[in-house]
């Protein structure tokens, strides 16, 4: 039976780690990610939990000891934000490197500077070549159902990598919404035991991690490595197959709204896309042709299906929550254009900036920028900038 | 990687008393021979002889900071550690063991891990002192049950010779060095031990390699079986960066000690304890004039600065005398 409840994105994804329940999580407290260990502590000290929790020093001493957690065989998680996630940065790669299967809630929010705590995919975008399996949420459903897959695809044999379950900060993790949750029964049967292979504590077969290797075998880890990614595609869709299941709920690379007619299609990530369907509903019952394409895996980057996804529409905007700081745009504006170039489709594209700091993007915006599109459709488009920001004061 | 463990333990020798000089000589070596560290290095000695200090039969993991210690006995695909082993980065070495040591805990009441672990963990004095201080205090802030032993050979060695906080005055470094308007580094190493102290933490020792290196061993042995976290304060030259002929480690070291440049002590749940007193304390050029990277504190000229380190050292060793009879 699913449980009906209200909760907030934070509340969600530490509900989430309370069902699943893993051994070890350290963390350092940062806005807005802060509740999620404050709730896993609550967990504890009301017996609710057996997680061990390491109030560590730093985000870097967090990832640090993830890593030694989860060599030494424990199922671990922690979560960050920001500045908390740039600290995490060298040890990103080592987590990854070392097909390390941990599970890091982030809830995402700009980089300094200016000094600001609002919502910005900067964070996460900017540890998108990481090697870190990265799911996006359009709410606090979607973050707890990600979040309750995460080990299912991090763990599995032909993955094992780190994973990143990402939802939009203050606008997911403390609006609270409607949700429904699973059992915890059957959450423990879905994510299942922690059986790793090879683990530090295995006691008849001692094991040591994190070699030097000079040039003669380091670019056969990370070729491995790499193919841990690939893999990643085909156990994203298996897993969430499987969790259709025992929740009703559909998911896979992105999610199609109104797409299957649509002649001028958003593609876009995280809460942003709750105010493009809206804006589509509204254009629909005019007769126009709005499609909103909502990446949910950003890595391994699903380039061919949004490619073909994106086939038969006319114009095409591609929504950024970070500057790339590159002049050309922000990271999904510039791997989408590229996935349909490798398709050759030359649909218009345009590359949009928006919601930077927090900044508000309303149903208005969207709508707005569903009639430029019909303009580009038909007229091309005329504008000189490389890319465009949306919201941005005069 | 995974190794298989190529070694039965032998079944010791009764006869010979356990914790003897004798029986702790005929411990399995848990550094295998083979690894590509310089001859006359300090840091192969310190790891040796800390290991030698765990009790036949009992398991361990060995944390590593990288350094020279790492990219020399961990060089893909080879490994010289008989027991499990994680290098993770150069600054978080308290971090990372704090992580392995948490896992143990729960794996263990959870009944999937079932042998004893000791958790000991080496670093450089670059990695100690400095880049990782705060991963340090923080796991030994939060008392994990793991013992830190920095290898401290007084300056970054594998990157060739950079000055460290734990570097000496006046040392010539490759970012210190010695010069028309230089006299080698201009402050004094910091005293970790002291900071370690202030942890408040069950036990903390500083040693170095002395005769028959019952000093280390039995410092090695407390560290590692007083439950909690320990520290580990090991001088242990370095022949690059010291300039010293291999052989001569043995004489530096005891001149370090007989010139109470390197104090041996021990603070026990907070009480500071002398480990040995010289009968007639050596003056410090004795310790000095071993080394290539003072050299030019013996040019006629610089009689002043030879004094005036001579007078740190004494100041700290007064220091030191009054905590201990405190």
């Amino acid at each position: 039976m699913a449980i009906k409840e209200r909760l907030s994105g934070n509340e969600a994804v530490a509900y989430a780690m309370k069902q699943i329940n893993p051994d070890v999580m350290p963390a350092f407290p940062i806005t807005p990610s802060t509740e999620l260990p404050q709730f896993v502590s609550s967990y504890i000290a009301n017996g609710e939990m057996d997680t061990e929790f390491i109030p560590v020093e730093s985000e870097h001493s967090a990832m640090s000891a993830a890593i030694g957690a989860e060599s030494a065989g424990a199922r671990t998680m922690t979560a960050t934000s920001s500045a908390g996630l740039a600290l995490m940065w060298e040890m990103l790669y080592v987590a990854a490197s070392n097909r390390l299967p941990i599970a890091l809630a982030v809830v995402n929010r700009a980089l300094s500077g200016p000094l600001n705590i609002n919502c910005e995919h900067s964070d996460s975008m900017g540890a998108r070549d990481s090697g870190w399996i990265q799911l996006y949420a359009e709410d606090n459903q979607e973050a707890y159902d990600n979040f309750i897959q995460a080990y299912r695809i991090a763990e599995h044999k032909d993955v094992r990598l780190p994973i990143m379950i990402c939802q939009d900060g203050f606008i997911i993790s403390h609006g609270v919404a409607n949700i429904e949750l699973l059992e915890e029964e059957a959450v423990r049967n879905f994510v299942g035991e922690y059986n790793p292979e090879h683990y530090l504590l295995k006691a008849d077969e001692p094991m040591a991690v994190g070699p030097y290797a000079v040039s003669c075998y380091g670019m056969e880890a990370k070729r491995a490595q790499a193919q841990g990614m690939i893999n990643a595609k085909q156990v994203i869709l298996d897993v969430a197959a499987e969790y259709e299941k025992v929740s009703g709920r559909r998911y896979g690379f992105f999610e199609e709204y109104c797409m299957e007619d649509a002649d001028y299609a958003i593609v876009a990530i995280g809460s942003v896309c709750g105010t493009m369907k809206e804006a589509i509903d509204r254009l629909r019952a005019k007769g126009i042709k709005a499609g909103l394409l909502k990446v949910r895996v950003f890595r391994p980057f699903p380039g061919a299906e949004i490619a073909k996804a994106l086939k038969n529409c006319k114009s095409i905007a591609v929504m950024d929550r970070s500057e790339s700081f590159s002049a050309v745009g922000g990271p999904l504006g510039a791997e989408v254009p590229a996935a349909l170039f490798q398709a050759k489709n030359t649909a218009e594209v345009i590359k949009i900036v928006y919601g930077l700091n927090g900044r508000d993007f309303t149903i208005e915006d969207a709508e707005k920028l569903y009639k430029d599109l019909a303009d580009i459709a038909e007229n091309g488009n005329q504008s000189e900038e490389e890319y465009r920001y949306i919201g941005l004061r005069e | 990687m995974s190794q298989k463990q190529f070694k039965e333990i032998p079944s010791r020798d009764t006869s010979v008393p356990f914790g003897s000089f004798k029986e702790i000589q005929e411990r399995r070596e848990r550094l295998a021979p083979g690894h590509r560290l310089c001859a006359g290095c300090g840091g192969t000695i310190a790891v040796r002889n800390v290991l030698k200090a765990l009790h036949p039969g009992d398991k361990a993991v060995i944390g590593n900071a990288t350094g020279c210690l790492e990219v020399s006995s961990f060089t893909y695909p080879y490994t010289a550690y008989e027991d499990s082993y994680i290098h993770n980065a150069f600054e978080n070495a308290g971090a990372t063991l704090s992580g392995v040591e948490t896992a143990y805990n729960v794996l263990k009441k959870k009944g999937k891990v079932k042998e004893e672990y000791k958790f000991i963990t080496f670093g450089g004095d670059g990695g100690t002192y400095d880049i990782g201080l705060q991963s340090l205090s923080g796991a030994m802030e939060r008392g994990h049950d793991m013992v830190y032993v920095c290898y401290d050979n007084g300056a970054y060695m594998n990157t060739g010779i950079q000055r460290s906080s734990a570097t000496p005055q006046y040392a010539d470094t490759t970012t210190t060095p010695v010069g028309k308007n230089s006299n080698g580094k201009p402050q004094g190493r910091k005293d970790l031990a002291a900071i370690m102290a202030a942890h408040n933490i069950p036990y903390v020792a500083q040693t170095t390699f002395i005769g028959n290196m019952m000093d280390l061993y039995q410092k090695s042995e407390k560290a590692i079986y007083t439950p909690g976290p320990a520290f580990l304060n090991i001088m242990a030259p370095c022949p690059r960066g010291w300039r010293y002929e291999a052989p001569e480690i043995v004489t530096i070291c005891k001149m370090a000690v007989e010139t109470c440049y390197w104090p041996l002590f021990e603070v026990i749940d907070g009480k500071w304890k002398l480990s040995y007193k010289p009968k007639n304390k050596l003056p410090l050029e004795e310790f000095l004039k071993l080394q290539g990277r003072f050299k030019h504190l013996f040019a006629p000229e610089n009689t002043d600065l030879l004094e005036a380190f001579q007078a740190e050292v004494d100041r700290r060793w007064e220091e030191l005398l009054n905590k201990c009879e405190a």
